[in-house]
């Protein structure tokens, strides 16, 4: 029995060797002149989170006229583990919001993409880092996030952003959003939220041109416990890496109000 | 929102009594119209970022009751406190009139009730000066061009052309259709309501967000970016900044024409300069340069006075029913035009 248990410690004890030598010498990210991580820059993720955060093979798109270009891409997925734990009625709703994707996916409308959606974008964003705030700004249809760092309140009502409060763990940043509305989703699959949506991101350097990015998805009303997504951000290296205008709302207002035009 | 309407309340009756002891503060501004500055006699230094820029970060407005030009009857350039005092009343007065019932104005939501209209800011400048414009001394805006001239009347008849602004949404102004709201800038003019802007300074990069549309201006220093190519435009076109002492100066071009600003081409140049008056104060002064529309550059001064965040989402597409609901109506009435119109011949 003693024997046995010290075999346990000794495989703790190893274990925590092992766990302490692959974390050895973090990269040490360089600093803003404040002193903190500096994530300043022109991020965008590279994956097929969009499509679909599950992993998902390829798949004819919604529009048969757009062919292979509207096909989905497929991708391995973002979300840790899986399948994502949805509360029975739920998974009937994701269910219907997939078959009705073309019309029903917010993004198709321009709206505004949430969180964490807007991380993961086929689109660049960029981060403008001050000390009081962390803006983050989208070039898909302009959309801001603003990240308290020193002024923490509760959501003063519910938006399709969210209200973020951010603080650091060492050169993490680590962001608690919550105060959102219930119309965004997650990819143009139909996985969706309600608003008891709260989402915990952790956003590490890994790199000079790398972020680890790490969003804990809680939401009673849909899954039946937390979950988590997980991916790399890369810095936008080119020449004239920028964002640029992508005011998206001139192109939907056929789409959206096109059939109450005068005849 | 929700929280500026209620601060707005608390120091309403405080700006109140503030307009009694207005001074207006273009006074340090380097330009034909400058007053001296006001008393105190030292100057004030503008804070730092930790990276040494001058920090004009922070919430601001340019809520103002000062018109662009100068009126026609208006021969000086300030007011006097009652002459002053006489305006903002009248000015309210008008907006107060959005809520009489059974106007178009009043199926809006209510200025005046939310705290949204400028009579109800805390934050409106006590600005004695009859007009933005400081350059023409005149306070209006220089001749048009024989070119500027046609593509006004050009742009009047294709309106026309396209018909009702309840035909199509295509038809209603760009800021109704939550495209861009017209003061949203450059340059950045007061819109009478929700005026407001924060200011973040990140590394190599100023931004300026925009509270109507939630539209960030990202503003980058020192040759940080390179410009975009003539063949490429933007709503906001593409801006740069470097700064001139203290003071920000922000250049923008490759505009698309699509929001024009009194009537400019897209060829037109405007160049901002941001600078910290006092710690309540951020100047702000731009400068139009557009040969295609009028005979010569053209400069206005807006101020802009420290307000309260923070600033909500501005989600003005999403929540776009008047869109719907006017095009809907206007179909509508349509329909029971053509029924009573058969019913006629019918009988």
């Amino acid at each position: 029995m003693r024997r046995g248990l010290l075999a346990v410690g000794a495989v703790f004890v190893a274990a925590g060797v092992l766990v302490a030598a692959q974390q050895a010498a973090p990269y040490r990210a360089p600093r803003g002149p404040d002193g903190k991580a500096n994530l300043n820059g022109i991020w965008q993720a590279l994956n097929e989170g969009d499509w679909d955060i599950e992993g998902h093979s390829a798949a004819p798109g919604r529009v048969m006229a757009l062919g292979a270009e509207d096909a989905v891409v497929p991708g391995v997925g973002i979300v840790e583990g899986g399948p994502l734990p949805y509360l029975p009625a739920a998974a009937a709703k994701k269910k219907a919001n997939y078959e009705k994707r073309l019309t029903a996916d917010p993004a198709i409308k321009c709206y505004l993409p949430g969180v964490p959606r807007a991380m993961y974008l086929p689109q660049p964003f960029q981060i403008i880092q001050s000390q009081k705030h962390i803006m983050m700004a989208f070039q898909y249809a302009g959309a801001i996030r603003t990240i308290y760092m020193d002024e923490h309140t509760p959501a003063p009502a519910d938006s399709w952003m969210g209200w973020s409060n951010g603080h650091w763990e060492g050169d993490t940043l680590v962001v608690d959003t919550t105060g959102f509305n219930d119309l965004s989703w997650f990819d143009r699959a139909g996985n969706f939220h309600s608003d008891e949506l709260h989402v915990v991101e952790r956003i590490t350097p890994a790199s000079p041109d790398h972020l680890n990015y790490e969003a804990t998805i809680d939401d009673k009303k849909v899954f039946s416990r937390p979950w988590k997504m997980s991916m790399t951000l890369y810095r936008r290296k080119e020449k004239g890496a920028r964002l640029l205008e992508f005011r998206c709302v001139e192109f939907v207002e056929d789409l959206i109000y096109g059939g109450l035009r005068k005849k | 929102m929700r929280h500026r309407a209620v601060a707005s309340f608390s120091v309403l009756v405080a700006a109140i009594a503030a307009f009694t002891f207005a001074t207006h503060v273009a006074g340090q501004a380097p330009t034909p119209a400058a007053k001296p500055a006001p008393a105190a006699g030292k100057k004030y230094v503008a804070p730092r970022t930790p990276d040494g820029q001058p920090d004009l970060q922070g919430y601001w407005t340019n809520s103002t009751y000062v018109p662009l030009e100068r009126p026609d009857r208006v021969t000086k350039t300030y007011y006097t406190e009652q002459e002053f005092a006489a305006v903002i009343k009248d000015a309210a007065a008008r907006e107060a009139e959005q809520t009489e019932p059974g106007t178009v104005a009043d199926v809006h939501y209510d200025f005046t009730q939310f705290g949204l209209d400028r009579s109800q800011s805390a934050f409106v400048k006590s600005d004695l000066r009859t007009s933005l414009i400081v350059d023409p001394a005149n306070g209006k805006m220089p001749p048009l061009t024989a070119e500027g001239q046609k593509r006004n009347a050009d742009r009047a008849a294709e309106r026309r052309r396209l018909g009702a602004t309840t035909d199509a949404v295509q038809n209603m102004p760009i800021g109704t259709r939550c495209l861009i709201m017209a003061g949203s800038g450059p340059p950045m003019m007061n819109a009478g309501y929700n005026s407001n802007y924060q200011i973040v300074q990140g590394q190599g990069y100023v931004m300026i967000l925009v509270e109507m549309i939630h539209d960030a201006r990202i503003i980058p220093l020192d040759g940080k970016q390179a410009t975009l190519p003539e063949t490429m435009r933007q709503w906001m076109g593409d801006s740069r900044g470097h700064w001139d002492g203290d003071t920000l100066v922000i250049e923008t071009t490759n505009l698309n024409g699509k929001n024009p600003f009194r009537g400019s081409s897209e060829r037109m140049k405007v160049t901002e300069r941001l600078w910290r008056v006092d710690a309540n104060t951020l100047g702000y002064r731009f400068t139009i340069d557009d040969p295609a529309t009028w005979t010569q550059p053209w400069t206005a001064e807006a101020p802009m006075t420290k307000s309260v965040g923070p600033i909500f989402e501005h989600a003005c597409h999403e929540g776009n029913y008047g869109v719907r609901n006017t095009l809907a109506g206007a179909r509508l009435e349509e329909k029971k035009a053509a029924e009573a119109a058969a019913k006629k011949t019918s009988n």
